[in-house]
């Protein structure tokens, strides 16, 4: 079963502007909580990805949280033009955490 | 801790039967955990791989943007891009690994073929032109990153979940059972010791009497 659907991405204007080009929609927001109202409304409609600038995801994390469970839309952490806060990174050693039990990446004991 | 049972046989053997039982879903989850943790470990070193790899480039987009807005004016940036002539057209659909659904992508470049530049060139600069390229460059790795992760991030729950159950199975479960089937059959093997004693009594003193 196969199903067309947009891609997005959620960030500061400089960074993201270009992805326009590509037919990529485009939502510049000027902090977390303005991406998080975005990433709501958006969360509804048919996106298949969506893409968030690091710089604002930080805020986002709760509204991202929400999509966790479900298959779509996934959500990617990028860098904006700044760098990485490293929040992705983060997110990956959260996953591995949860399902190693304990954090294989950077070799501390896990949560559980 | 036992589970409440009368000690006798027909509790017993339907005690013996759930603790077979038990054992066969214990290894069955097991070897799913198994499974499931491999194919997890398999996601998370391609994402790591492709995760740097999609960095760096974008790293590169990022600066060639921020050449090509040097040289052009913000106008002429914001108007060269606003009509996109290609664009990537993403497709979906679920695999199942597992029994965990995740989502798979599949892209396909739609437009005009050959030319991913939305503009004329009078305007514009070859930064841009550049830049564009390389971002088309990235972004279908991008796509895929986004599958991986978010498949990871399925997984992950699943493995959770498989894990308690494992461990429910192997620590509480089965211990249980098997404590509650040996004291049923102590107390049955109590239980006959007795009814043999009171037999031999009896012959005792039935010979006592002399019958």
């Amino acid at each position: 079963m196969m199903s067309m659907h947009r891609m997005a991405v959620i960030g500061d204007h400089d960074s993201i502007m270009g992805f326009k080009a590509l037919g990529v929609s485009v939502f510049p927001v000027r902090d977390g909580q303005e991406g998080a109202a975005v990433l709501r409304q958006i969360g509804k409609e048919d996106y298949g990805v969506i893409f968030i600038t690091e710089n604002v995801g930080e805020e986002m994390l709760p509204v991202v949280q929400e999509f966790a469970a479900r298959p779509l839309p996934a959500i990617l952490y990028i860098p904006n033009n700044q760098g990485s806060t490293g929040i992705g990174l983060e997110k990956i050693r959260r996953i591995v955490e949860r399902a190693v039990g304990v954090d294989i990446l950077t070799g501390k004991e896990g949560s559980q | 801790m036992e589970i409440k049972a009368s000690p006798n046989r027909m509790q017993l053997l339907m005690l013996k039967r759930r603790l077979t039982m038990a054992r066969r879903g214990h290894k069955l989850l097991k070897d799913k955990r198994d499974e499931l943790m491999r194919r997890f470990m398999e996601l998370i070193d391609r994402n790591r791989e492709l995760r740097d790899e999609v960095f760096a480039q974008l790293n590169q987009v990022y600066q060639g943007f921020l050449v090509a807005r040097g040289v052009m004016s913000p106008q002429m940036l914001e108007e060269a891009i606003m009509f996109p002539k290609e664009r990537l057209a993403l497709s979906a659909r679920e695999e199942n690994i597992m029994s965990v659904r995740v989502p798979r992508f599949e892209w396909q470049k739609e437009g005009e073929v050959g030319d991913i530049y939305p503009y004329g060139y009078a305007h514009t600069s070859a930064e841009l032109d550049r830049a564009i390229e390389a971002l088309s460059e990235v972004l279908p790795k991008m796509i895929e990153l986004a599958a991986l992760e978010k498949s990871a991030e399925l997984m992950a729950e699943e493995i959770e979940k498989t894990r308690r159950r494992v461990n429910a199975l192997e620590h509480v479960l089965i211990p249980r059972l098997e404590e509650t089937i040996k004291f049923i059959t102590m107390k049955l093997d109590e239980t006959e010791r007795a009814t043999l004693t009171r037999l031999m009594k009896i012959k005792d003193m039935l010979q006592a009497r002399g019958v």
